[in-house]
């Protein structure tokens, strides 16, 4: 009984430890010392998170705007309002469906890759030979991972929210044959910048910061062997995608006014 | 990789961000730079306006050519003032035309109909439609059937 409440209390400190140190991770990597010298370092890791995923960022938004089209036109078309397929597309697109799903796929493409690269420097020992030669692991390697999911993933967000609206027109205007000024002018007149693409680039910002800083702190704090690397690496899929899909319901509760 | 590619393959990134935003912000969202310069304003009196809203569109057979501006209340006669702004290329509005308040299909919007009368004379800025036709409110007409069944 005793030894029960005494992990309990261990389990409680060594959760609040690893906070700890992620945030630390993160303050010492973004706030301390910005340098401007390490933009191209950024860059380079805007490419590996960001460009590189942009193909399964593009096709899963096609085919989820599809989708979306196929469904809400089935549904709407009973009511007699398929005019209103657009407008419900785009608002479920842009509020929800694009950060979260580009959020989840940028976890699953991205966040794996970065935890795998910092966890085998780790293991074979490149972070404490930086440290080693003056070089603060945090600036260069961390630093500019963190920066470019911040950067990458609204863009990609934003990808992915119109290549799904282009997939739900082309599905529901010229296959379903939705008539093409209603798609577009409901779509127009119900969506508004501020109130709803505005709060999806937010998530998506909010997103992006939240699976980089996982997968960082996952490599960084790997086990050094084979075993711990792939551990982390499952870690950081599992928790950044139930950090993105939690965060989404609050980030909704809090700026949709409930 | 080459330095160089790796930053136009970056550079054509941010810039197919950029372009999904404006896509988001103009096609999508539809939002106004700027209030249509060139169109003229026109008042109309209604008993009651249903579920109309500023934004809501005014049409003449169907084809939009304006918006609803403004909706208040004159406190002298309580019925409901709606200020419209007429796209001006639509500058030969007759004055004798009718507004009415129509719904798009059964479940849909509201939106203020002009059917151009026969005058000569048309419509100037600040000019009032004086034949107006309230909305229908689908609750109202259920009471009055129900009321001629007894």
């Amino acid at each position: 009984m005793l030894s029960n409440i005494r992990n309990l209390g261990q389990y409680c400190l060594d959760l609040l430890a690893v906070f700890g140190r992620a945030g630390s991770i993160w303050i010492q990597a973004i706030w301390r010392r910005p340098r401007l010298a390490n933009a191209p370092l950024v860059i380079r890791q805007i490419y590996q998170l960001g460009v590189l995923s942009v193909v399964i960022t593009v096709l899963s938004g096609f085919s989820i705007g599809a989708v979306l089209a196929l469904q809400g036109y089935n549904q709407l078309v009973k009511y007699g309002s398929e005019s209103a397929l657009g407008l419900g597309v785009a608002l479920v697109l842009v509020m929800e469906i694009g950060p979260v799903v580009a959020g989840l796929l940028f976890a699953g493409r991205a966040g794996s890759a970065v935890t795998a690269e910092i966890g085998l420097m780790k293991a074979t020992e490149q972070l404490s030979s930086m440290e080693m030669i003056g070089v603060d692991p945090l600036q260069r390697i961390v630093a500019p991972r963190l920066w470019a999911g911040f950067i990458a993933m609204p863009i990609l967000a934003l990808m992915f929210s119109v290549v799904g609206i282009w997939g739900s027109s082309l599905v529901g205007v010229e296959w379903l044959g939705v008539y093409e000024g209603a798609f577009w002018a409901a779509m127009r007149e119900g969506v508004d910048f501020q109130s709803h693409v505005f709060k999806g680039i937010i998530k998506s910002v909010v997103f992006g910061l939240v699976v980089t800083w996982i997968a960082v702190y996952q490599g960084y704090e790997t086990l050094p062997t084979s075993e711990g690397i792939a551990a982390s690496t499952t870690r950081t899929v599992v928790y950044s995608s139930v950090a993105v899909l939690v965060l989404d319901f609050f980030l909704t509760l809090m700026m949709f006014n409930f | 990789m080459q330095n160089r590619t790796i930053e136009i393959a970056v550079g054509a990134f941010m810039l197919a961000g950029l372009i999904s935003l404006a896509v988001l912000a103009i096609r999508v969202s539809g939002f106004n730079v700027s209030a249509e310069t060139n169109s003229y304003s026109v008042y109309a009196r209604f008993e009651n306006i249903g579920g109309l809203v500023v934004r809501s569109k005014v049409s003449i057979a169907g084809v939009i050519v304006g918006q609803v501006a403004d909706i208040s209340l004159d406190t002298n006669t309580f019925t409901a003032l709606v200020r419209m702004e007429i796209n001006g290329e639509f500058d030969e509005i007759s004055t004798d035309t009718t507004a009415a308040i129509l719904t798009e299909g059964l479940l849909g919007g509201k939106f203020v109909g002009l059917s151009i009368g026969a005058e000569e004379d048309y419509l100037k800025e600040g000019g009032m439609i004086r034949d107006t036709q309230s909305a229908i409110i689908l609750e109202d007409m259920i009471g009055k059937f129900l009321m001629n069944q007894f």
